[in-house]
């Protein structure tokens, strides 16, 4: 699994990476989510669904990541715009 | 007369100050400013063009990897990507199908593809404070793909942290009924050229 973040001035930066499965990866992948989500970030994981159309779904906790998931993305979480 | 001259010269000197004074204050206001963005390093030497493309490249691979190849090549197209809409979030469409416009930095524009009809623009941004290189701006494809996937996944979350203002207030309309209607034509060509591909085929 994939951890990526869109970073400006630079487009989406590989962040962690390990194996779900493997307990010290999954320990550090855990810790990663959780420093992404202090630090105002937003997650979402792209899915495909039975039909093949393309979609996301987000996450709000480290739990509700599909095992099977390859990426989960990070972006800066959203705020009003100009006023 | 000696006196008189004085007397004039002073009044000069005193209306120019007056006349002076707002001029050199908005000098010294902007050479406050760039020394501060020169501190906080966003002077233009700070700017980098091929890192920004880089960076802008990256992203529209990301976006495609993501989208569905009719939304991306909406994007590479128009510059723009449709999204229909999943929430009831106006008890007047009683069930009407309603859809978004996402451009890059740009509001969000809800409306009715049926008639055109334009709703609402929802002013949002993604701002990274942490600005890595001096700016809390995502490149263009990234704030679409973030745009995308934050409507895709929680609609209502989204919207519920934009600001919502009436149609025309930072976009203009009769661009995005332009856009509505480019967007139409290219989906009838688009069907077209699938069907030709098909037929040619079989």
């Amino acid at each position: 699994m994939k951890f990526l973040r869109m970073r400006p001035g630079y487009g989406e930066q590989l962040i962690a990476e390990g194996d779900i499965e493997v307990g010290e990866d999954e320990q550090m992948l855990v810790e990663e989510f959780r420093r992404q989500l202090e630090q105002g970030m937003w997650a979402a994981i792209p899915v495909e669904t039975s039909s093949g159309r393309r979609e996301a779904e987000m996450v709000r906790a480290f739990e509700d990541i599909p095992r099977a998931a390859e990426r989960v993305i990070f972006f800066p979480r959203a705020a009003g715009g100009a006023r | 007369m000696t006196v008189a001259l004085c007397a004039t010269a002073i009044v000069v000197a005193a209306l120019l100050w007056e006349v002076m004074l707002p001029y050199l204050e908005r000098r010294r206001e902007r050479r406050r400013a760039r020394k501060e963005a020169r501190a906080a390093g966003q002077g233009i030497a700070s700017y980098d063009p091929g890192r920004e493309r880089r960076a802008e490249q990256r992203a529209r691979e990301l976006l495609r990897s993501c989208v569905n190849e009719e939304e991306w090549e909406m994007y590479r197209d128009l510059g723009l990507i449709r999204v229909w809409g999943g929430e009831s979030l106006d008890k007047e469409l009683r069930g009407v199908p309603y859809a978004y416009l996402i451009y890059p930095h740009k509001p969000i524009v809800a409306y009715l593809p049926q008639t055109g009809r334009l709703l609402n623009e929802y002013c949002v941004e993604f701002p990274d404070e942490s600005r890595p290189y001096g700016s809390s701006r995502l490149p263009d494809s990234d704030d679409v793909l973030a745009k995308w996937m934050a409507l895709k996944g929680d609609e209502r979350r989204l919207i519920s942290s934009a600001n919502m203002h009436l149609p025309g207030r930072q976009v203009d309309p009769r661009q995005v009924q332009r856009d509505i209607w480019r967007l139409g034509r290219w989906e009838r060509e688009r069907l077209e050229r699938h069907r030709r591909a098909s037929s040619g085929a079989a």
